[in-house]
């Protein structure tokens, strides 16, 4: 018996795409075995918002050292719904991103922007009652990388989504509205057209704070339970 | 029907360490889950998952990030509202020098239900992968079990070894050796539900 929705493999990239070359040796060649939703699929991790630090999903705050960091402040937010719309509470997001200059904390990224002593950008949020999620950080820039010549990854963030049980566990990356850089970048273009556009968020007044931030509203969504559960 | 469409999955990429692995890479930031399990006082028999994962030509994988999730030793899982109880999900990167490989200290699980062999479920996720891969951790001592679990025997015969860690004894812990395999001749069985 199948309970949740399956992957939607027209919505999800393929795992060999050549374009994104690291693709082609680190991916599985062999068809995935289906197998039957069982306790242990059907459960999954489970995270306690009063366990998340003052400032969790604050990323303009959680990474100081000796005063504010530099760049653009933004308010991401939005919803994390299943596929039947309804929202997903208590699901932990986490986020992490370059600084404003197109440079990650992680020692291993040398590009050669600045870091900013003051930005560690990383941070968590849980969803409340309605699937609400609402992170306050910069935005990131824009960074060359060496799968192609003249490579630029889009300004994007990396998103981490817990859900229900180990089955709507997804990874993602959210990309911003209007970017030119998106029709060059193989990893945005990994999913089929249609697809893709769910990552990018859209500007919103709705959610800008005046004179402090702009907003940008994204939901997510991820497989979900069937409408009818016993019927199979 | 659906009403949505799923969201796309995209790969965690090579900088995630201080996000998702901080403590393990020495990042000030806290942790969700680690390679450590095992709280004082627990029930149940220490044991350690340890493996390789491999890229095409035996490569060995840094940059990639395991997750673990699993019943107790009576076969139950964590639940909300059940605190102190055992947490079930481990989160280890694969780290980054001379021997990348990642390491779980935790309790070997029971049985959750009648039919399955007592495993782990185990979700990779990489720096050139698209969408994380889903497989499962099965123990070479649990013979009898494994022979009867209904996952195992809906894959070709030929490929059920690669599900199942190998137990090695030592004086002072006990390992199960679980080789990730992401291509090649011994491609890993991955599973999808």
């Amino acid at each position: 018996m199948q309970r949740y929705t399956p992957k939607d493999n027209e919505s999800h990239p393929p795992l060999i795409h050549p374009p994104y070359k690291s693709s082609v040796t680190r991916s599985p060649t062999k068809d995935p075995i289906i197998v039957p939703q069982t306790i242990t699929e059907l459960t999954g991790p489970c995270f306690d918002p009063a366990s998340l630090p003052e400032y969790s999903n604050d990323l303009t705050t959680n990474g100081r050292k000796s005063g504010e960091p530099i760049g653009e402040r933004l308010i991401v937010t939005g919803r994390i719904l299943d596929e039947n719309g309804d929202p997903v509470p208590g699901a932990m997001v986490e986020i992490w991103q370059a600084n404003s200059a197109g440079r990650y904390r992680d020692r291993e990224d040398q590009h050669h922007a600045p870091i900013d002593p003051n930005f560690l950008g990383a941070g968590r949020a849980i969803t409340d009652a309605n699937g609400w999620y609402r992170f306050l950080t910069l935005r990131p820039g824009a960074y060359p990388w060496g799968n192609h010549p003249n490579a630029w990854r889009p300004p994007h963030i990396h998103f981490s989504v817990f859900g229900a049980n180990i089955m709507t566990r997804l990874v993602t990356q959210m990309y911003f509205e209007g970017d030119p850089l998106l029709e060059y970048d193989p990893i945005y273009s990994g999913p089929p057209d249609e697809a893709r556009k769910r990552m990018v968020a859209a500007c919103s007044m709705e959610q800008t704070e005046e004179g402090f931030a702009l907003g940008y509203l994204w939901d997510i969504v991820i497989r979900g339970p069937k409408a009818t559960p016993f019927e199979d | 029907m659906s009403s949505k469409k799923q969201t796309p999955s995209q790969t965690v990429g090579p900088f995630f360490s201080y996000g998702l692995t901080p403590r393990q890479y020495g990042y000030d930031h806290q942790d969700l889950g680690t390679g450590d399990l095992v709280p004082d006082g627990i029930e149940g028999e220490v044991i350690t998952l340890m493996g390789t994962i491999y890229t095409v030509e035996s490569n060995e994988m840094k940059h990639a990030v395991v997750e673990s999730w699993q019943a107790d030793s009576l076969g139950k899982y964590a639940e909300i509202g059940l605190k102190d109880s055992f947490s079930g999900f481990g989160r280890v990167g694969t780290g980054r020098g001379e021997d990348p490989r990642y390491r779980i200290r935790t309790i070997k699980p029971g049985r959750v239900d009648r039919q399955q062999a007592p495993h782990i479920a185990l979700t990779i996720f990489s720096r050139g992968l698209m969408h994380h891969a889903f497989t499962r951790l099965y123990f070479s001592d649990e013979v009898e079990a494994n022979e009867k679990d209904p996952l195992l025997r809906l894959l070709p015969a030929e490929r059920r070894h690669t599900l199942i860690a190998k137990r090695i004894d030592s004086d002072d812990c006990t390992v199960y050796q679980f080789d990730i395999h992401m291509q090649g001749d011994q491609e890993t069985v991955f599973l999808e539900f």
